[in-house]
């Protein structure tokens, strides 16, 4: 990926959106972009500009998740979707393997990874930074989930940086967000203040280059470019942080901090935020049979570590109890995870936050775990 | 197209079973049996160091992970010794010769057998964790040569719990070699050693300093074992012992074995004392 | 055996070693060889305590019985020491001692010995030291048995 430099950048209007769309499906894409249904928005197939969610909100704050109606005319005035683009390149549930009984023995059938040409149209950079993490997990330890990198591998990604943020972000402490440096093929941003909503586009690729290109997209002006700037800016003034760079050091040494007991009298282990958390990889897997037995398929299936029996030996749980779960949850996605894959796995994304049902907050929780670190290292403590 | 690391991938989906026939399957005791199965001719999942695991997969029923307990210098067979505990193992231990079951790997770390080359070796091995430690003696008497003395130390529940019972007698007859059992419940006609296999070290004569060991067994076992060494003189970074978490792939990706930031497919089974001694003591990890 | 040979034994045996000199001179006039044939019970439990011995060679097993159950809680090695409570007052043994081999051991009236720890402090705490190095080795092993960390429930999966 080459350094950010000074990009070429475009100005469109909502046609031109519009065809870039209709560019995309034209070469092949399955397009995806945010649509609300449940109540929530979620990544699905999209066919032009009337399928994505204009003049919605979203409301979030800790335990509230909320889509409202705004009455403008603007493509992106929420934030993101319950969950990240796992929901489409990591399969919540996939055939891994078919066999067929024969001859006494069995015989493992071709079972190709459904590998499909997806373009992602509204990917904030939190979830931009979450494929890379996602990718580093996946595709480049010692082996490769071939399911995923069929996905990835031809994948369109149009992000969409974000010009304000929501109460539940802290992507700006994890140097994740709002604006997105890389990991696009073309990214955009919507500004709303004139009569309708105009789209600052830049390429991060050659072939998003070619794309905007394509459409007849003229090129920005430069009091554009600064104002998303500026927009960025303030929106990277979010109140709530989490410091990272300081987990590895202080997580071990609480394991035993009555602090987790706190939490765990309010968690539900309902596994909320693993399931809505873009970078939460773990899977199990279900081994299903016909009727006859003579053929088996093994499916993969998100997971959650917040599950009584998700670690075990000796035919007991490891985790048994709730606060080690919590505990579990939080250490890996700050800490360990730096040590397994040489950066947090948190993209400060807030959607645990929301979406947990009781509104635990980790940047919260985080805080007060650091303060009693350094509670316990001042000297002169009583 | 966004950045995608490079990978090491291996040629066969990793999450593909090899089909391998059943030879023969042989009881060890009431509920331990040990298979050996024949993949088909040179497929390299029967390359493997000692210490290594395969996920062993029951057509239509599950898999999990099982060490490899053979000789890793034969190349057209793996052996297994699996306790019937579970579902899968059951399975796995009822089967006939002629049968089929599924095989992927081979994983994991393996033990240090090039780091204790001129060193002695003190092999400490609890109820069916002999099975995994089996291969590393076998290497060891393949090159008697390259170690000084070799000592067994092995502890089962009682008598009839004791694995490989005519080799183990086998292996104390070899010079510069001692082989001890001992159980935690001895019966009538047991005239053995009775007590917890840590009882043993004070029989044993070894240089600490010179003794690299490798432990296997229940994880409390090895817990009071890797300690009473420690305490005995052996540096944490000689002392060996493989971990066991439940492991859903084998692979990395489901991340259920993990162990504080290690999986136990990828970074061991096979940990040096030294990088899980702080983790070991740690309740609900 | 002569009181040379028995002071050397003394002074070689793992529980005595780095006793001082006369120390182990004052143990080695109350010592007493004895020797056990292969299934002799040296005492059973609820013996009143008095003998304590060192093990030179042989087997000794520690046991318990109950109706339909007879079980071996440890067994003893030469170099190891058995019937520590006898230096207690008022215990008596909780197992049985049986040979599984012949034993040859140096043994000691508990009584004797805790009366000299009273004349001789000095003595007496390094006696009493080293038994209590004894009692917390033992109290760790059997903890550990305990937990019955083979059982199929503690079952490894591979």
């Amino acid at each position: 990926m080459a350094a950010p430099m000074r990009r070429k950048s475009w100005r469109l209007d909502a046609e031109a959106l519009g065809a870039l769309i209709e560019a995309l499906i034209k070469q092949g894409y399955v397009v995806y972009g945010p649509q609300a249904s449940d109540h929530a928005l979620h990544w699905r197939r999209i066919t032009g500009l009337a399928d994505l969610p204009r003049g919605w909100t979203q409301d979030l704050a800790p335990g509230r998740a909320r889509l409202e109606p705004d009455g403008g005319d603007a493509l992106f005035h929420y934030w993101m979707c319950a969950e990240g683009l796992k929901a489409v390149l990591h399969l919540p549930q996939v055939r891994v393997m078919a066999a067929r009984r024969e001859n006494g023995a069995f015989r493992i059938l071709d079972n190709p990874p459904p590998a499909e040409k997806c373009a992602f149209v509204g990917v904030r950079a939190c979830d931009v930074a979450a494929l890379f993490i996602l990718d580093r997990v996946l595709l480049g330890d010692r082996y490769a989930d071939e399911i995923y990198r069929a996905r990835r591998e031809k994948a369109f990604v149009v992000a969409v940086h974000c010009t304000a943020s929501a109460p539940t972000c802290f992507c700006a402490s994890l140097g994740t967000g709002p604006r997105a440096r890389s990991g696009f093929d073309i990214a955009l941003a919507e500004l709303t203040e004139g009569e309708a909503p105009e789209y600052f586009a830049e390429a991060g690729t050659a072939a998003g280059m070619d794309l905007l290109d394509k459409i007849g997209a003229h090129p920005a002006p430069p009091e554009l470019a600064r104002s998303v700037e500026q927009a960025c800016s303030r929106a990277a003034a979010q109140k709530r942080r989490v410091d990272a760079h300081a987990a590895p050091q202080i997580i071990d040494a609480l394991f035993d901090s009555p602090h987790w007991e706190r939490v765990a009298k309010r968690c539900l282990a309902c596994g909320n935020c693993t399931s809505v958390c873009p970078t939460c990889f773990c899977v199990n897997y279900e081994d299903r049979t016909s009727l006859d037995g003579q053929e088996a398929e093994r499916w993969r299936v998100w997971d959650s570590c917040f599950t009584q029996n998700f670690t075990y030996i000796h035919g007991g749980s490891v985790r048994a109890s709730v606060k080690s779960r919590y505990r579990q949850w939080l250490s890996h996605k700050l800490a360990r995870w730096q040590a397994q894959f040489g950066t947090p796995g948190c993209t400060g994304c807030g959607r645990c936050i929301a979406w947990c049902p009781v509104g635990i907050d980790i940047t919260e929780e985080f805080q007060a775990l650091q303060a009693s670190a350094a509670a316990a290292v001042l000297p002169g403590k009583e | 197209m966004s950045t995608l690391a490079s990978t090491a991938a291996e040629c066969r989906p990793v999450m593909q079973p090899v089909p391998a026939v059943i030879r023969s399957v042989t009881k060890e005791t009431h509920d331990t049996f040990t298979l050996t199965v024949a993949p088909p001719q040179g497929d390299p999942v029967t390359a493997f160091e000692p210490g290594q695991f395969s996920m062993l997969y029951v057509f239509g029923v599950g898999e999990l992970p099982i060490s490899i307990s053979g000789d890793p210098a034969v190349r057209d067979t793996l052996t297994y010794t699996i306790r019937s505990v579970g579902q899968v193992t059951y399975q796995l231990v009822t089967r006939r010769p002629g049968e089929c079951i599924g095989v992927r790997g081979p994983f994991g770390t393996s033990w240090p057998l090039k780091e204790a080359r001129g060193k002695s070796v003190l092999i400490v091995a609890g109820g069916i964790g002999l099975a995994p430690l089996r291969p590393a003696i076998y290497s060891i008497l393949r090159h008697r040569g390259d170690y000084n003395r070799l000592v067994i130390l092995y502890g089962s529940r009682s008598p009839r719990d004791l694995l490989y019972r005519k080799e183990f007698e086998a292996w104390g007859l070899l010079p510069d070699t001692q082989a001890l059992a001992t159980v935690d419940y001895g019966g009538v006609s047991w005239r053995g050693h009775v007590g917890v296999v840590t009882t043993l070290f004070r029989l044993v004569r070894m240089q600490p300093q010179d003794t690299v060991a490798m432990i296997c067994g229940p994880e409390i076992m090895m817990r009071y074992a890797a300690r009473e060494l420690e305490a005995r003189g052996l540096p944490p970074s000689q002392i060996y012992l493989s971990m066991e978490r439940n492991m859903k792939c084998g692979a990395g990706f489901c991340g259920h074995c993990q162990l504080g930031p290690y999986f136990v497919c990828k970074h061991g089974p096979v940990f040096a004392y030294r990088e899980v001694k702080p983790y070991l003591d740690l309740y609900e990890l | 055996m002569a009181p040379t040979e028995i002071r050397q034994v003394l002074a070689s045996h793992p529980f005595l070693e780095g006793l001082p000199e006369k120390y182990i001179e004052m143990l080695s006039k109350l010592a007493f060889e004895v020797s056990f044939d292969q299934d002799e019970v040296i005492f059973r439990e609820g013996d009143p305590s008095s003998l304590f011995y060192l093990i030179l060679s042989g087997k000794v097993a520690l046991e318990m019985a109950a109706p339909g159950r007879q079980i071996i809680i440890q067994t003893l090695d030469a170099g190891d020491e058995l019937g520590w409570s006898s230096l207690l007052e008022n215990t008596s043994k909780q197992f049985r001692a049986r040979c599984l081999e012949p034993v040859r051991a140096l043994a000691f009236d508990g009584a004797r010995v805790a009366a000299l720890c009273e004349e001789d402090h000095e003595f007496g705490y390094h006696i009493m030291r080293r038994a209590l190095e004894l009692v917390a080795e033992r109290l760790r092993a059997t903890r550990f048995q305990v937990l019955d960390v083979y059982s199929p429930k503690g079952a490894r999966g591979r």
